[in-house]
């Protein structure tokens, strides 16, 4: 169960890591300043998150610490959802991977209050609060560009159609699922889906959203370790100095 | 004979601290001076996102990245109150950034010159911050009421950033070998152009003498740079490293630090905008501004739907 359980907080650790990294990617080119200040907002909750996460996955796995979890672990074993690892097309395709992720986030913290692991429950007892926060401000963005104009509808709408797919891994269930399930730790991925679903569609209908169909995702997923090829330049460019400077501390 | 008055009664009151406040009358120059100044410190903190920017996504733990992101933030925050504050003195915000990115205003030219190494983040926080504290808390007393509190809230957040920047200094000064050159070599390159950020020399400085009358500045640029220096030697001397000036010395008969001439060629040739880093930064920016335009227009369409609907309903 302990593997299992390092491998769950990898996933919620790595995923906001790697979205929060993006975020920061985007410093300094959001369409307003309000906007520039509320998005490294939402940067800087999701690497709080991150770190606490990570911070207990070190300590589960003994001899090991957050730092070096980030800055000098493989590919391979990063266990973060394919959806975060998407680049900053434009702003349409930020807003609506942070919306599909926000509602994701909401409802998962709100059950892991729930969770048999005090660490868990304290993590998500912090995050739900950022979280309520995060979905306030993106499901605006959604109505506004939605019933915006025709320009703000089209690239919206082609935003959403394009990261449906990516959804797809946030209600999959693997063995590490079943595992927090059996233990009483963290729901089943699947149990997220209906409410997810009901939360996504209510916005984007309420903002002249079209609804794509679901598609089946054939690839392998990042929470088992297999990731898109975003993944590489972002560890690049995350770790590349760390590993310039082996002997260094920052 | 009524203007002079009226100028007389502005004088009066500079003189007697009362700060000017957006409604009350002033001279047109005293007006165009705070425009060009608070706008001109307003594009400082929104281009000055850039540089410390360009490191967010190399930042090498986890603490280095979440101050840094902070304090990126606090910059886009800076800008905001000040922009705000500009605003009240009759100009849109729309404006300032057509002024800023048709070259008609300027920023601190500072923000010109690159980040090559995680070493300037530390170097821009504890030498560039530390010279606009410097500025600051001088601006603090200014006579024109928004600017004055704008700077307030500003002061507070940027000694946290100083101290950001002196940690990473101390954290490489006390590292490898490596990490301590990149902290000698990083002070070598800022340590001239943190110095250049206090502008001309009274002497030659084109606005001086009317903005001190006017206690839009309460300083003069030479009084505020030797009091940096002043500070920072003692500061680079606990970090055990060195400063590229070989004439920098402790005077004991002005109790002032003695420093070799400034370059005034180079700093010329940045505030004009010669070389890369100019063209960079506004690209940059207009490129940023342009993307977000249709997200502007959606917003703004929006509002005007939800306004005409509460008028309807």
């Amino acid at each position: 169960m302990k593997d299992e359980l390092i491998d769950y907080c990898l996933r919620l650790g790595d995923s906001s890591l790697i979205l929060s990294h993006r975020i920061a990617e985007y410093c300094s080119k959001a369409p307003i300043l309000e906007e520039d200040l509320a998005i490294t907002n939402v940067g800087l909750d999701l690497l709080g998150q991150a770190e606490n996460f990570l911070n207990y996955a070190a300590n589960l796995k003994g001899n090991t610490t957050a730092d070096l979890l980030t800055f000098k672990r493989r590919e391979g074993d990063f266990r973060c959802l394919h959806l975060v690892q998407t680049p900053n097309t434009d702003f349409a395709f930020i807003l609506a991977r942070q919306f599909f992720m926000d509602c994701y986030h909401q409802i998962l913290f709100k059950k892991l209050l729930n969770s048999k692991d005090e660490t868990i429950l304290g993590i998500s007892k912090k995050a739900i609060k950022e979280v309520n926060y995060h979905l306030d401000r993106s499901s605006d963005w959604i109505k506004r560009l939605g019933l915006g104009t025709k320009e703000s509808n089209e690239r919206i709408q082609n935003a959403i159609n394009d990261l449906w797919m990516y959804t797809d891994e946030l209600f999959t269930d693997n063995s590490t699922d079943l595992s927090m399930e059996k233990n009483k730790i963290a729901p089943l991925s699947s149990s997220l889906k209906d409410e997810w679903s009901q939360m996504v569609v209510n916005t984007l209908k309420d903002s002249e959203i079209e609804v794509p169909e679901d598609i089946y995702y054939s690839l392998k997923y990042g929470k088992d370790g297999f990731h898109t090829e975003y993944l590489g330049y972002i560890l690049a460019e995350m770790q590349h100095l760390p590993l310039l400077y082996p002997d260094a501390t920052w | 004979m009524e203007n002079e008055r009226k100028l007389e009664e502005f004088q009066q009151k500079i003189d007697a601290n009362i700060k000017i406040e957006p409604k009350d009358w002033m001279p047109e120059k005293y007006r165009q001076t705070l425009i060009r100044q608070i706008s001109q410190h307003a594009h400082s903190e929104i281009i000055g996102m850039q540089p410390e920017g360009n490191w967010l996504t190399r930042a090498p733990s986890l603490r280095a990245k979440k101050i840094l992101m902070a304090k990126i933030q606090d910059e886009a925050g800076h800008g905001l109150y000040l922009y705000c504050a500009a605003e009240t003195l009759g100009v849109k915000r729309e404006q300032f950034l057509q002024w800023l990115h048709e070259g008609k205003a300027k920023y601190s030219s500072v923000f010109n010159y690159p980040t090559l190494t995680w070493a300037d983040m530390g170097a821009v926080g504890w030498l560039v911050d530390g010279a606009a504290i410097v500025n600051q808390v001088s601006l603090q007393g200014t006579s024109y009421g928004p600017y004055s509190r704008a700077m307030v809230k500003i002061c507070m957040e940027e000694s946290f950033h100083q101290r950001q920047g002196f940690e990473i200094m101390v954290q490489l000064a006390k590292g490898t070998k490596e990490q301590k050159q990149m902290a000698q070599d990083a002070l070598n390159r800022w340590w001239w152009p943190s110095i250049m950020m206090f502008g001309p020399h009274d002497s030659e400085s084109a606005h001086s003498n009317q903005s001190l009358k006017w206690k839009i500045k309460r300083e003069s640029n030479d009084e505020l740079r030797q009091r940096y220096i002043n500070k920072t030697i003692e500061q680079g001397h606990h970090l055990g490293l060195t400063f590229p000036d070989p004439n920098l010395k402790f005077n004991e008969e002005t109790k002032n630090y003695d420093y070799s001439p400034i370059d005034w060629d180079e700093f010329w040739n940045v505030v004009k905008g010669n070389g890369p880093g100019n063209k960079l930064r506004i690209n940059h920016h207009i490129k940023a501004h342009e993307d977000g335009k249709w997200v502007r227009e959606a917003a703004k369409a929006y509002s005007e739907k939800i306004n005409l609907s509460k008028k309807t309903a």
